[in-house]
Formats: C-alpha cells, sequence, structure tokens
C-alpha cells in the first residue's frame, strides 16, 4: 500500500489540476452567462448545484464528526481485529505511539472537513440569482426560515473547524517553524510547547469538539429541515428528512475519510495503519447498514400509502427517466459492492478503501435524487401544458456548465486538500 | 399619439393637408346632406339607445361596478382593504387573455409567469367537457412561500398582497420550492431576442427589435428596466395583483382583459362589493384548501 500511496497521491494531482482546469469553463459561464446556462428552472427550482451543495455539506459534517472520535470520545487505539480497545486509561509507551497516530487521522478529518465545506459553499454560492448578496444572509437573516438558521450555524461551523484545526496543528507549526515561513506565520506568535500548554490545548480541543458536534448535527440536521418543512413536497415534507441527512453525512463521510486514511493517512503499509482501516471500515459498514435501515422505512412507508404527492416521487426514482441513478450508482455501486467488500474483504485495506470511494462518490446520486423527485412533480395538474418558456418544465438534467461548476468545486477542494496537505502537517512521518 | 409623434413630418403634413380637404369639403355640403360627425351636436337618446348605454356610467357591467367599487376602496386607509379575487370558472372559456395582458403589463422575460391557464379535460366521451383554471398567486392568509425567505424579501403586506423586494432577493428559490400553487417563478435572464440577428443599429434586427425587453415595467410602483443583469433578473417574481394599477385606480390587468368578465376583483372588507357578495355563495371553492393556506383567491363552479 504505501508504494501505491504516493503514486495515487501523484493521480490525484493530476486529476485534481485537470478537474480545475476543465471546470473553468463552467465558472466563466456562470459569470458570462448568469444562470441561462443552467437547466434548472421555475419548476425545478433547484438542481445539480444544491444537490452538490448538500452532498459536500454532507461530506464534510460526516468527516467532522469522525474527528470526534479522537478529539471528544478519545478512541486512542484500535486493536488487530478492527475494534475499539477501551479508552486507555493509564498509557503505555505503545499506547501513546499509536494515540499520536489517532490524532493525525483527526486531523486529517478536520482538514477534509474544512476542505468539503469550502467545496459546497462555492457550489451554493454560485446557484444564487444575486451572489453578491450572500452577505444579507448573515447581517439580514430572517430566523422564522430555516434557511436563516442554517447560514449562522454553518459560519459558526465554519470558525470552529479553523480554530479546532489550528489547535490541532499547533504543537506541529511550531516544529516546522524553522524549516518553514508559512508555519511560522501560522503559530500567530503563540510557541508556547510546554506539557502544560499542550495540555491545554488537548483540553480546549476537547471542549470545542464537544461543541462542534452539537453543532454539526444541528447544523446538518437544519440543511435536512429545510426540505423537512416543505408541506408543498411530499417527498421532501417528513420527520425522518433531518434524521436521513445526518445518517448520510455520516455515512458519505466516514466513507470519504476511510478512502483519505487509505492513501494519506499516518504511515502507510504498517500495523497501525491497517487496524486503522479496518476500524474504519467497520464504522462505515454499521452506518451502511443504519442508511439503507433508514431508506427502507422511507421507501416503504411512502409507497405503501400510495399519497399521490409522495408515492410519485418515489415512483420517479425507482422507475423514472432516471431509474439508473437510484438502481445503479446508488445500490449496485453505493450499498452492494461496498457491502460486499466490507463484509469479505475487510482485511484487504484496497478493498476497505475502494469501498469507502464507491460510497462516497455514488452518495452523489443519493442526494440528486432527493433534491430532483422533489421538485419534479408538478403542485397543480397541467401546470407543465399551461404556459411555456425556458425553466418551466419538470423534467431536468443538468447541462455541460453545470457539471464543469461542479467539477470546477470539487477540483478546486481538491486541490486545497493536497496543497494543504503538502504545506501543513497534517500528516507527517518525519517526526 | 405617441405614433404621430414619431411618424416623419412630411407624412405628418400631407395627412394634415387631406384632413383639411376633407374637413371644407363636408362643411361646404358637397354631399347635399348634413354631415353625420361625431363631434357634432348630441343627438337624442331615444333616437340611437347604444349611444345612451355608452355614455351612461358602467355600472351594468361587471367591470365598470369593480371599478367604481375600487375607487371606493382606495378611499379607505390601506391597512382596511383586503383585496380578493373571484374566478368563475363557468364564465372562463380558456382564451388565456388574462396570461398575455399580465405578460405584456409587467413586461414578463421568457419563463416568468404570474397567471398561466390550467386546462383539464373532464369525463370520456361523449360526455367530455373542458375545465379552464386561471392560476394567478393565491395571496395566501397563510403563505407558506414568505417564512421560508432568509433575508426578510417577501412578505404579506397590509392590503393582503404578497409583496417581494427585488432589491433584497438573493435568489435562493427556496420560496419556490415552497409555494404549493407553482405560482412563484424565477426570472434567470432570458430574453425573447436572444439568438436573433443583429443588424441595421437602430432601424433593423436585434438592436431595436429587444425595446420591449429593455422598457422598463412598474411593478411595485418602481421602474424594472432588467438592464445589466440587474434585479429583477435573478429574482423570484409573482402575481401582485398588480399592485401598481390599484394605486393609481386600475384594476389588475388580468381583470381588465377578461373577455368573459370570469375574473372579479375587489375589497373584501366592503360587504357592498362584488367580490364579498360572490365568495358568500355555496359555490365557491379555493385551491388545496388542505393544505391551511387559507387562499384570498376564489372560484365559483
Amino acid at each position: 500500500m504505501a508504494k501505491y500511496a504516493a503514486r495515487l497521491n501523484r493521480i490525484f494531482w493530476i486529476v485534481a489540476l485537470a478537474a480545475f482546469v476543465v471546470g473553468l469553463y463552467g465558472l466563466f459561464s456562470r459569470i458570462a452567462f448568469g444562470h441561462t446556462r443552467a437547466n434548472y428552472g421555475s419548476y425545478v427550482p433547484w438542481g445539480l448545484w444544491v444537490a452538490a451543495y448538500i452532498y459536500m455539506i454532507g461530506l464534510s459534517a460526516g468527516a467532522f464528526l469522525f474527528s470526534t472520535l479522537v478529539y471528544v470520545f478519545n478512541i486512542r487505539r484500535v486493536s488487530g481485529e478492527g475494534t475499539v480497545a477501551a479508552p486507555a486509561v493509564g498509557i503505555a509507551d505503545g499506547a501513546a505511539f499509536e494515540r499520536e497516530r489517532l490524532e493525525q487521522v483527526g486531523k486529517l478529518a478536520l482538514f477534509t472537513a474544512l476542505v468539503t465545506l469550502i467545496g459546497a459553499l462555492i457550489c451554493i454560492w454560485m446557484d444564487l440569482g444575486h451572489p453578491e448578496r450572500a452577505w444579507k444572509l448573515v447581517f439580514q437573516t430572517s430566523f422564522r426560515s430555516i434557511m436563516g438558521w442554517m447560514i449562522w450555524f454553518y459560519a459558526a461551523y465554519f470558525v470552529l473547524l479553523l480554530v479546532e484545526l489550528w489547535l490541532a496543528l499547533r504543537a506541529d507549526l511550531i516544529a516546522r517553524s524553522n524549516k518553514s515561513a508559512l508555519a511560522r506565520f501560522l503559530t500567530f506568535g503563540r510557541r508556547d510547547v510546554s506539557a502544560a500548554a499542550l495540555a491545554a490545548d488537548r483540553r480546549l480541543l476537547r471542549i470545542l469538539g464537544s461543541v462542534g458536534v452539537v453543532l454539526a448535527i444541528a447544523f446538518h440536521g437544519s440543511v435536512g429541515a429545510i426540505f423537512g418543512v416543505v408541506a408543498a413536497r411530499p417527498y421532501w415534507n417528513s420527520a425522518l428528512t433531518p434524521i436521513m441527512f445526518l445518517a448520510g453525512a455520516l455515512l458519505s463521510g466516514g466513507a470519504l475519510l476511510t478512502f483519505i486514511t487509505a492513501i494519506w493517512g499516518p504511515e502507510p503499509g504498517s500495523e497501525i495503519h491497517r487496524n486503522l482501516m479496518r476500524f474504519l471500515g467497520q464504522i462505515v459498514l454499521g452506518l451502511l447498514a443504519l442508511d439503507v435501515l433508514l431508506e427502507w422505512a422511507e421507501f416503504s412507508i411512502g409507497l405503501w400509502n400510495a399519497s399521490p404527492g409522495e408515492s410519485a416521487s418515489l415512483q420517479l426514482v425507482l422507475f423514472g427517466p432516471y431509474w439508473w441513478a437510484f438502481w445503479i450508482i446508488h445500490v449496485g455501486f453505493g450499498v452492494i459492492v461496498p457491502a460486499i467488500l466490507l463484509i469479505f474483504l475487510r482485511r484487504k485495506i484496497w478493498a476497505v478503501a475502494l469501498a469507502g470511494a464507491l460510497i462516497a462518490v455514488t452518495f452523489l446520486a443519493v442526494r440528486l435524487n432527493v433534491i430532483i423527485p422533489g421538485l419534479a412533480i408538478p403542485e397543480l395538474p397541467g401546470l407543465e401544458a399551461a404556459f411555456h418558456g425556458p425553466g418551466l418544465t419538470t423534467s431536468y438534467l443538468p447541462s455541460l456548465s453545470e457539471w464543469l461548476l461542479f467539477v470546477w468545486a470539487i477540483g478546486l477542494a481538491a486541490l486545497i486538500f493536497l496543497a494543504g496537505r503538502r504545506i501543513l502537517p497534517i500528516i507527517h512521518t518525519e517526526r | 399619439m405617441a405614433e404621430s409623434e414619431k411618424a416623419p413630418t412630411s407624412r405628418r403634413g400631407v395627412l394634415g393637408a387631406l384632413a383639411g380637404t376633407v374637413g371644407a369639403a363636408l362643411a361646404v355640403g358637397v354631399l347635399g346632406k348634413r354631415p353625420d360627425a361625431q363631434a357634432a351636436a348630441p343627438i337624442a337618446p331615444a333616437a340611437r339607445p347604444q349611444a345612451a348605454a355608452n355614455a351612461a356610467p358602467l355600472t351594468s357591467d361587471l367591470l365598470g361596478r369593480m371599478h367604481s367599487e375600487l375607487a371606493r376602496a382606495l378611499a379607505k386607509p390601506r391597512q382596511e382593504r383586503r383585496w380578493v379575487m373571484v374566478i368563475d370558472l363557468r364564465k372562463c372559456v380558456g382564451c388565456h387573455a388574462c396570461t398575455i395582458a399580465c405578460v405584456a403589463e409587467n413586461k414578463l422575460p421568457p419563463g416568468v409567469v404570474y397567471r398561466p391557464v390550467l386546462e383539464e379535460e373532464i369525463g370520456t366521451y361523449p360526455n367530455v367537457t373542458r375545465r379552464f383554471i386561471p392560476r394567478p398567486c393565491m395571496q395566501c392568509d397563510n403563505p407558506p412561500c414568505t417564512p421560508v425567505c432568509p433575508v426578510h424579501a417577501t412578505w404579506k403586506n397590509e392590503e393582503g398582497i404578497v409583496v417581494v423586494n427585488y432589491d433584497q432577493c438573493i435568489g435562493c428559490r427556496y420560496c419556490l420550492t415552497a409555494c404549493p400553487y407553482g405560482a412563484r417563478t424565477s426570472d434567470f435572464g432570458y430574453t425573447y431576442t436572444a439568438g436573433t440577428p443583429h443588424a441595421l443599429p437602430g432601424i433593423l434586427g436585434q438592436g431595436i427589435a429587444d425595446d420591449y425587453e429593455r422598457v422598463a415595467n412598474f411593478e411595485y410602483s418602481k421602474a424594472w428596466d432588467r438592464k445589466g443583469g440587474g434585479s429583477p433578473i435573478g429574482n423570484a417574481r409573482k402575481c401582485h395583483f398588480c399592485t401598481h394599477r390599484i394605486a393609481e385606480g386600475m384594476l389588475p390587468a388580468c381583470v381588465t382583459t377578461c373577455i368573459g368578465r370570469a375574473t372579479m376583483f375587489g375589497d373584501v372588507n366592503d360587504p357592498d362589493s362584488l367580490v364579498a357578495e360572490t365568495i358568500a355563495r355555496p359555490n365557491v371553492m379555493r385551491l388545496k384548501e388542505e393544505m391551511g393556506t387559507e387562499p384570498r383567491v376564489y372560484y365559483l363552479l
């Protein structure tokens, strides 16, 4: 795995750069032509960019919640069976060494949460009809709107992420200060590395992480609630919606982190790395089961009642023109294949990594299948036929410009991740 | 009037001369008869019944009645008015004139529509009819679209109309998803003349043909010209019962254009108004009543 990791890292640089460059056309198109090159309209008002937003923000919330395993729940050892040993009370030498490695995964998780959040915010910012008025969301917020709450939750979350990441990196930044001017600058003059100072950092991290657990649940729950409260869309209008958003965030974010740990985690090839991968793989498998259960609940109840509003959307997901997005991409490559890999090949790092990658990537189909089918049912029969014009239709397939802007946001997030990993002491092996 | 001002001077001169000649001919009695001109002294009503009807105040016509009720309502303080619309589905013939009048009045771009007419076929052959349901904004008393707005850009005003502040709206389109009637559309910046040929500037082609698109509308009593991608481009847009026309004592464009007088409009707080009378009938219904939105658009079946 170790020798592949370096090669994969190079491949990812190339892919991310290519995505960034190709995606620039999407950005150009959005700036030059506004929304006229996008295929969403007035009857399907939200499209790929909103789906991309909830997808990436879910990755962020999920990755963040995984970081709390280290900083809040204090998991310090993972055994050879991939299970968690009881939090070490008296830390033996070996355990202390291992904790350090686990903390690196914590940093990796925090950094992943940060870059996916940036990608998500770019997508939703570009989706606004007036991006230049985005500041109104913060300074003229209406707290009657769930969206208003969400804005404040993730503003707080953004700040919390930055502070946590800084605290987690501080000791390493100081260690690197002699070699790197950037690291020296980023310490912001706080160079105390005494045991007491580091313990204070850790305590603060724990407090912030605990706040963060609540905040991440509140903010991703509110993303789900944005949809859950809309009575006009029976498919969304369910108390289960925010819960499914959270379960999906944990699953997709955890899966992404598993994949990232496989390549950029601490000391690829070592016993610790192997144990870590198995540990993450088992958590992801459990979360996958939870997600399938919730999905079953939603589909079985919604179809059984056959209330026209909700079942129409579900039918669209299962048997509509884009049935393959559900059956092949989501069920096939997002559930069945990863489940097989995680159950039967759980000892193979590549299998666990592949399962993580598949779940994380295919989860976009799940997010699209939340947004589009909820909107694609006309609110009044005959609405589509009553008047014609661009956007006055319920059929929707993202345009090339939409895809390219999404690709650009992903490319940018990936480049920030790769560059950050290179210049910041997120994972390091020299110590 | 505006057209004649634009016409070339020479042509106007010719026309004027011509009119003068005709007038002179009539004056000297070339036809040997007293000319039957409109400008002549009033004719006795009994002799011309139609003329009398035209001259009388328009109270027998619903439009005239609504017009005078509008004047009465405007004399009251704003918060004492409650505008409602009543649409008589038996009178609607599905001509879509209201839709087009609305598009013209508000200079709606492609993809934006405030008042489409839904068509529905009922029954099976040989017992088949069609029903036409004009669908303006319902101006709900409990609107689901306003509380979702994250920046206070839309609300129900004191006269009962759900309005949008174009300068405040950020274009997130959450309100579009929240309306159970699909009554909000978004202005994505499309133009009718996009892609049409450019030709002689100021004479032919897109440069002159898209004048219509560059003329400001007067929604919310303010000029909005859609130039340079500014508001209302990028905003949620919706029917507002032509607030700008009401403010000037005019009925909404869809009401005045309705050929069958199927659309009625007025102040429901006035017990003598047409709308107050009609919504107290048993054949009245509202769309999606079960959603608890309390629409202020009523349909007569």
